[in-house]
């Protein structure tokens, strides 16, 4: 089954080319070309990524990433013409997982779209744990004390990749390249706000963390369990 | 009277005059002191208003208190001039009736003149003491002709006065007496007492020790007064100079901070009419300046934004054609032999555009001061030599051959790796652009407090007064010549900038027909600037070959940052240097 791409985007030309980049790629495609009816248009269409402009008349790209990351955790790549930090940081805040700044390569596209689908296909059970958080991979469960964790797909791997290797300490670059697919070092940002947002869900208190620890001008590391 | 005769300095002036001598020494000292610290003089108002006022007060009540002293001492002296001279012609009297029928001889004259003298020394029926208004005299008298017979102190009387008397005028004259062993001044009358057979001379000296007590009183008392009066005056003075530097100061600070860039600062309007003067006067200044400024920054405002909102605005149609391009990229094969090369033509120039784009993208963001400076300690020899590792390629296809020199040991300074290897690019990119297929050199130095990177060339260098116009956008040497690199005329403007926001250097020097050099240093602690350089900016190749005949304002071809517009936020704009050919 081809994987389905919600394109929201308010320029027709893009839009279309869009389209055509992603069937060629093996992509099913649907096009909404403004912020108001792009929460719907998902809800109806249930696309397995979401390519999504900051930038759109009516509702902004940011509201519009806001509520759909309220009711999902579908993988929301946004596309930007800004490159200032604030501008990034506050999408990523806003709960896409990743970005692409225009403008972008066809390849490049569909590489950090291929990233986000591909899931981690573990068949056997598997069971971590780091301080009081258990984590269920097969069944993309994360619980605190019998209660779950709602986590995005992207949230998850991250912390699983942390988990895996409980004793290791991950750079930000080998993050990026295991979590997000970069092949190589990239916007160490994104790592930053998502560790943040992580910290947020799965933290007792996300200014003393104990389960994602920061190991200073290292990286992180997962806590003691 | 008016024939009296005057002694031309009586005791108390000649103390008068001593202490105004002994006063214009002091003030000679004060204005010589004045004069050794005349850069403080002119500086301080406080301190030239205390000096005035204490000199102008200093010479006012020093004559008026002369002059004050002068009136008092010649009212005293002539009122006592005055009774002397009634208590004369009253002993003149008491000896004309004594001696009427003097015996002419001399034994029985001396006794007689004597009986006369205890008469006039003795206070006369009435109960007062001697001498009444006039105070205390001694009597003498004498003979005036034939053989000299005398009585009381003959020696005290003046020679100048005894030859007047004889010749029948009534006269007086101060001269000084010693009584009980001390000198003091004295006031002697004298006068003929004539009866029918003899003239005799009388004469009343009067001791003027009262009256040198009473002077010296008042001259205390001038003294003291004067000085109070001085020390009030120069008190007063200096409260108010106090209060009119004090506005004056506080206009200045406040001017300060609207020169250091407060364009909301105001001067308070209120105190004296010549303060709220200037304190209105100023603030319209600094409305006007301020309003000025405001609309300039508006306009680059604008101006800035205009550039990014074009940046940004042309990213999504240019997103757009270069997917389309790719796609015909990617099908190229099946296109026939001249659509094919269009297509590469269009995803070539596509690249070259996108470049401009962020070039034009980045210097507006230096242009708005929205440029981060992302600096972590780094050894950054790493990234010279993987700038040049990139760079080789091109290098070798225009025949350029690069060679680097790096120390041994690590090169540590606190850069953003981003930018530095944008700066690096930049200047290898231009100096193959430039080598005319020459080698270029590559230096990395480590000095105390700085880090430098020379990048030389030996291809057409640059003529007088260039190398301060290579770091204008879009600005080249030479129109007709070819770019190599695809560079896109912003390389070097947004290196500048990219030096100047770590707070280092990066300058430019060459010699036509030699070669140019490129060096940048930098900081080691961000946050620092850079006072020097561990690398020369004249390559010594480039300096041998000088000709004589060359500019000999050559070095100002040095572009030189100056290193405090870098630190001050907006100043960028505002360096003239800055804004040349932009």
């Amino acid at each position: 089954m081809r994987p389905r791409v919600l394109v929201v985007d308010d320029d027709p030309a893009l839009a279309e080319m869009l389209t055509i980049v992603l069937r060629g790629e093996g992509f099913d495609t649907a096009v909404v070309r403004d912020g108001a009816r792009a929460v719907d248009a998902f809800r109806d269409s249930h696309p397995d990524l979401i390519l999504l402009d900051l930038m759109l008349p009516g509702v902004s790209g940011l509201d519009v990433c806001k509520e759909i990351r309220a009711e999902s955790g579908v993988p929301i790549i946004m596309l930007t013409a800004k490159t200032d930090t604030v501008d990034v940081v506050l999408g990523l805040e806003s709960g896409a997982d990743d970005y692409v700044m225009k403008p972008f390569k066809p390849k490049e596209l569909t590489a950090r779209i291929r990233a986000r689908l591909r899931r981690s296909d573990t068949g056997s059970a598997e069971l971590l744990r780091v301080a009081d958080v258990e984590i269920d991979v097969p069944g993309h469960q994360v619980t605190r004390a019998g209660r779950p964790i709602s986590l995005t797909p992207l949230e998850f791997d991250l912390l699983v990749a942390l988990a895996r290797k409980p004793r290791q300490v991950f750079s930000r670059e080998v993050l990026l390249e295991q979590v997000w697919g970069y092949r190589h070092a990239a916007d160490t940002r994104l790592v930053n706000v998502h560790v943040q947002r992580l910290r947020s869900k799965i933290e007792k208190d996300p200014e003393r963390p104990e389960v994602v620890v920061t190991v200073r001008g290292v990286g992180y590391k997962a806590g003691v369990s | 009277m008016s024939a009296l005769a005057e002694d031309p300095a009586p005791a108390p002036q000649r103390l008068a005059r001593a202490r105004a001598a002994q006063r214009r020494a002091r003030w000679g000292r004060i204005s010589q002191a004045a004069r050794g610290g005349v850069s403080f003089w002119s500086r301080s108002l406080r301190l030239r208003v205390l000096v005035l006022t204490l000199s102008t007060s200093i010479l006012v009540i020093a004559v008026l208190g002369l002059v004050l002293q002068q009136q008092i001492t010649d009212r005293l002296l002539e009122s006592k001039r005055d009774a002397a001279i009634a208590e004369l012609e009253n002993a003149l009297g008491v000896t004309q009736s004594q001696l009427s029928n003097a015996d002419p001889e001399e034994t029985s004259l001396q006794s007689q003149l004597l009986n006369v003298v205890n008469v006039l020394g003795r206070p006369v029926d009435t109960g007062a003491a001697q001498g009444g208004k006039a105070g205390v005299f001694e009597p003498v008298v004498a003979t005036l002709r034939g053989v000299s017979v005398t009585a009381g102190l003959w020696s005290d009387v003046p020679a100048e006065l005894r030859s007047k008397v004889s010749e029948g005028t009534l006269a007086w004259q101060y001269t000084s007496i010693i009584r009980e062993g001390q000198q003091g001044a004295a006031l002697v009358v004298g006068g003929p007492a004539i009866t029918g057979t003899d003239s005799f001379g009388v004469f009343l000296i009067f001791p003027l020790s009262g009256e040198q007590r009473t002077i010296q009183v008042i001259q205390r008392t001038l003294l003291v007064a004067g000085a109070a009066l001085v020390a009030a005056m120069t008190l007063i003075a200096v409260v108010v100079a106090s209060q009119v530097v004090r506005p004056v100061r506080r206009a200045a600070a406040v001017a300060e901070r609207f020169a250091a860039g407060a364009l909301e600062e105001r001067m308070p309007v209120k105190g004296a009419a010549e303060l709220t003067t200037m304190a209105r006067s100023f603030n319209g200044m600094a409305e006007a300046i301020r309003a000025q400024i405001r609309q300039l920054e508006e306009f680059g405002r604008l101006q800035r934004r205009f550039t990014s909102d074009v940046s940004h605005e042309l990213r999504t149609p240019v997103t757009t054609v270069r997917m389309a391009a790719d796609l015909l990229h990617a099908e190229r094969k099946q296109f026939p032999a001249h659509l094919g090369r269009a297509t590469e033509l269009l995803v070539d120039e596509l690249d070259r555009f996108e470049t401009l784009l962020a070039d034009l993208l980045e210097i507006s963001r230096h242009d708005a001061g929205m440029a981060e400076l992302n600096a972590e300690p780094t050894d950054v020899r790493g990234h010279v030599e993987s700038c040049v590792t990139a760079v080789h390629a091109l290098a070798d296809r225009v025949g350029v051959s690069i060679s680097v020199e790096v120390p041994d040991d690590p090169v540590i300074a606190e850069v953003d790796a981003r930018r530095f290897e944008r700066i690096l690019r930049n200047l290898l990119g231009n100096a193959i652009d430039h080598a005319d297929g020459g080698r270029v050199e590559v230096e990395v130095a480590d000095g105390p407090e700085s880090i430098a990177i020379a990048v030389t060339d030996y291809g057409v260098g640059l003529r007088p007064g260039e190398a301060g116009l290579v770091f204008n956008r879009f600005w080249r040497a030479d129109p007709s010549r070819q770019r190599q690199t695809g560079g896109t005329g912003l390389g070097l403007a947004i290196s500048l900038e990219d030096a100047r926001l770590h707070g280092g250097w990066l300058q430019a020097s060459g010699t036509p027909g030699l070669g140019a050099r490129f060096r940048l240093t930098l900081p080691k602690v961000s946050g620092t600037l850079v006072t020097g350089s561990p690398l020369p900016l004249r390559s010594p190749a480039h300096r041998e070959g000088r000709d004589d005949h060359l500019d000999p304002h050559d070095d100002a071809d040095e572009h030189i940052i100056d290193p405090v517009a870098v630190r001050t936020e907006g100043a960028r704009d505002r360096d003239p240097r800055a804004g040349i050919g932009r």
